[in-house]
């Protein structure tokens, strides 16, 4: 069977949780996050949000608090690096703060 | 019976824009230059005098232009720009982007010959240079066919989803004044339906359009197996492949409506009995037409074959027109540079494989605005025949007539 | 009578040249010619700078597509143009050349086995107040000229197109030119 069932004839595509496949499955570390210094956590209403505007996956929620989608968190650390509190921090897979490991 | 449109006197440049009034465009995006300025100006006249109800998007260069139509028509618009030279080789990346979104853009070349040096004059290097980007090319041989082209081609750009460039000569046609049948808008609205998009993009049902796609087909997030880049690149030249029938079929619908009929891919003319055959594309068939009724008077027995239809290639159809022919002169007002001209080849191409064993002549003519002449194509002629008789079958490469 | 006209008109950028042609192609296909063509010299044009165009006007569909080389008429708005050779090249054995001049044709004294019109349309342009930004316009009034020494269209046919091309209020004074130039027409012709 070949590819003309799609139906398509240019490039197309829904937006649709897992359209870029199982990146979940791509992850080595994972974010943990600290909702004692989370900002949106801490004041309980919306807040900054940072982590949900630049995961370049959006698997985390625009709510409070913040949840992530861990099937589909590809473990890029992007989260980490913008939050404004140090709330997120990325863990090894195997348990192991990354901040520890080198 | 058609409501019979008035005669008017117009140039090429007036004749595409009433064209695209006629097809009801609703954005119009164009950037101008010589010799195609006319045809924006004359459009702008008709949003502004409220004319033609339409968005005419000012740009700041031809890129936008076609970056605008392509937007325009991906959201369901029916869209016109049009452009020359140097503004078509600059939107060469988006003539690519609208073909292969499969977007029914119509695009009004008004051919002209590109520097170094500066000219502005005509040749149709600019239209045959875009030749490999998959849009389908029609050239008029004449203002009449400029109006008529413009109109079919909506209606075939909007049944295959291949975007229309229709390409006139500058100033020989956009500039020259000649009686043109201008047809009624109730007529026009009977030949062409409005434009179903394939793509709609809507809030409610959001899509992505033509992101990046892999070289191997993947799964969706549905579950359906889905083209890879190279699937989609097949369907296009099979699009392009299978145009042919739809551009019949409109171009015989359109003498149905209108009394003028376009139901080939060529123009032919005396084909019946010539063993000698002038090839030409644009107004040089008219002039073709001119310097075979002087051969003919010689005792010649030449024919005409234009090429209307320049892609998709009609390669069947030249091959029956030529079939008959010992002696095939071809002239191009383009060059691919360390070859021949590019209609010379595809000739060529068409009758590989066939029993035709003619001799083909390639003439370079025109380039720049240079004047072409019916005395000169029967030089040419004349020149070809005398040099066949003595066994000259082929040439390495082309032939130019200029003062070198 | 001849029924296929090669009408090349010199004049300067400016002086409408383009559209005189433009108008005589109109005209001669309200007279009933089916091929007529008109266009300016291709490429850029600047006003002062000697301009040519031309008109076709034949019976049947015009196929010819390449610039006029043999004309049989050549129209000339502005007499100081006669000084330029390309003037009158090609112009055919009996073909007119019509000269807006005050001079009679054969003051004109110019070489050729043509016949010579002359008309002093400025003036007539001038009493008309035919003038645009100081400058008496005198592309209309010398279809005048081409009218009475060519007939190769009627004056009706000329004043439709005129009325077609330009608007209510220009129509009048234009046509009044027309006349008065078609009056004053002085035809020299060759044996």
């Amino acid at each position: 069977m070949g590819t003309r069932d799609c139906r398509h004839i240019c490039g197309e595509s829904s937006p649709a949780i897992g359209e870029a496949g199982k990146t979940g499955e791509w992850r080595e570390s994972f974010p943990v996050i600290d909702l004692k210094k989370c900002v949106v956590a801490k004041q309980n209403k919306p807040a900054c949000f940072l982590c949900w505007l630049y995961c370049p996956d959006a698997v985390i929620t625009k709510t409070i608090p913040i949840q992530i989608d861990m099937e589909y968190c590809k473990g890029c650390g992007i989260c980490a690096q913008i939050c404004p509190a140090h709330a997120i921090t990325m863990v090894h897979e195997q348990g192991l703060c990354l901040d520890d490991m080198d | 019976m058609a409501k019979r449109g008035g005669i008017r006197i117009l140039d090429g440049n007036h004749a595409a824009a009433q064209g695209a009034k006629l097809s009801r465009v609703q954005v119009i995006a164009a950037y101008p230059i010589t010799p195609q300025s006319p045809v924006t100006e004359r459009l702008s006249e008709f949003v502004e005098k409220g004319e033609l109800d339409a968005q005419y998007v000012a740009v700041e260069s031809e890129h936008s232009a076609l970056a605008v139509c392509t937007s325009a028509s991906t959201v369901g618009a029916r869209t016109f720009t049009a452009t020359s030279s140097h503004g078509l080789a600059y939107m060469h990346e988006m003539l690519h982007w609208a073909a292969g979104a499969r977007l029914p853009v119509v695009l009004a070349c008004v051919n002209r010959a590109i520097g170094a040096p500066w000219n502005v004059l005509n040749d149709q290097q600019d239209s045959v240079s875009q030749r490999d980007t998959g849009w389908i090319q029609i050239y008029a041989r004449n203002n009449q066919e400029i109006l008529d082209s413009i109109i079919q081609a909506y209606k075939i750009a909007e049944s295959v989803y291949v975007p229309v460039m229709v390409c006139y000569d500058g100033f020989v046609l956009s500039h020259t004044e000649m009686p043109v049948n201008v047809p009624s808008q109730e007529d026009v609205d009977r030949f062409l339906p409005p434009y179903t998009p394939h793509t709609i993009l809507d809030p409610a049902n959001p899509r992505n359009y033509n992101l990046v796609t892999f070289a191997n087909p993947r799964v969706n997030a549905e579950g359906v197996l889905c083209h890879g880049y190279m699937e989609l690149r097949y369907l296009l030249q099979e699009a392009l492949q299978n145009s042919r029938e739809t551009i019949i079929k409109v171009g015989q619908e359109f003498g149905e409506v209108f009394g003028r009929s376009y139901s080939n891919t060529l123009w032919t003319d005396r084909l019946d009995d010539a063993d000698t055959i002038i090839v030409a594309m644009g107004s040089l068939v008219m002039e073709a037409t001119v310097a075979a009724d002087t051969l003919r008077e010689a005792g010649h027995k030449v024919g005409v074959l234009g090429l209307r239809v320049f892609r998709p290639f009609p390669k069947a159809d030249v091959v029956k027109a030529l079939e008959k022919s010992r002696l095939i002169v071809v002239f191009d007002k383009n060059i691919s540079y360390g070859l021949e001209g590019a209609t010379c080849s595809e000739i060529k191409s068409a009758l590989y494989g066939s029993s035709l064993r003619a001799a083909i002549r390639n003439f370079i003519v025109g380039l720049g605005g240079r004047d072409v002449k019916a005395r000169e194509l029967v030089d040419a002629v004349n020149r070809s025949l005398a040099s066949v008789k003595e066994g000259d079958l082929t040439r390495e490469y082309p032939e130019w007539i200029c003062a070198i | 009578m001849q029924d296929y006209y090669e009408v090349r008109w010199h004049g300067r950028g400016g002086q409408g040249a383009i559209t005189a042609a433009k108008i005589l192609a109109q005209a001669a296909y309200l007279e009933g010619y089916q091929g007529v063509t008109a266009a300016p010299s291709f490429g850029a044009e600047r006003r002062g700078a000697p301009i040519s165009a031309s008109t076709r006007i034949a019976p049947q569909t015009i196929m010819v597509v390449s610039q006029i080389e043999t004309p049989n008429v050549v129209v000339v708005l502005d007499h100081t143009l006669l000084k330029y050779d390309e003037v009158t090249s090609g112009l055919v054995k009996g073909g007119w050349l019509i000269v807006n001049s005050w001079r009679r044709p054969e003051e004109l004294a110019l070489p050729g086995d043509f016949s010579i019109a002359t008309a002093d349309a400025s003036r007539v342009c001038s009493n008309l107040g035919l003038i645009i930004a100081g400058v008496t316009v005198v592309n209309t009034a010398i279809l005048g000229a081409f009218v009475r020494a060519t007939e190769a269209v009627s004056m009706a046919s000329m004043e439709k197109a005129i009325r077609e091309r330009l608007s209510h209020s220009q129509a009048g004074i234009n046509l009044a030119a027309i006349a008065q130039t078609y009056e004053i027409t002085r035809l020299g012709r060759i044996r």
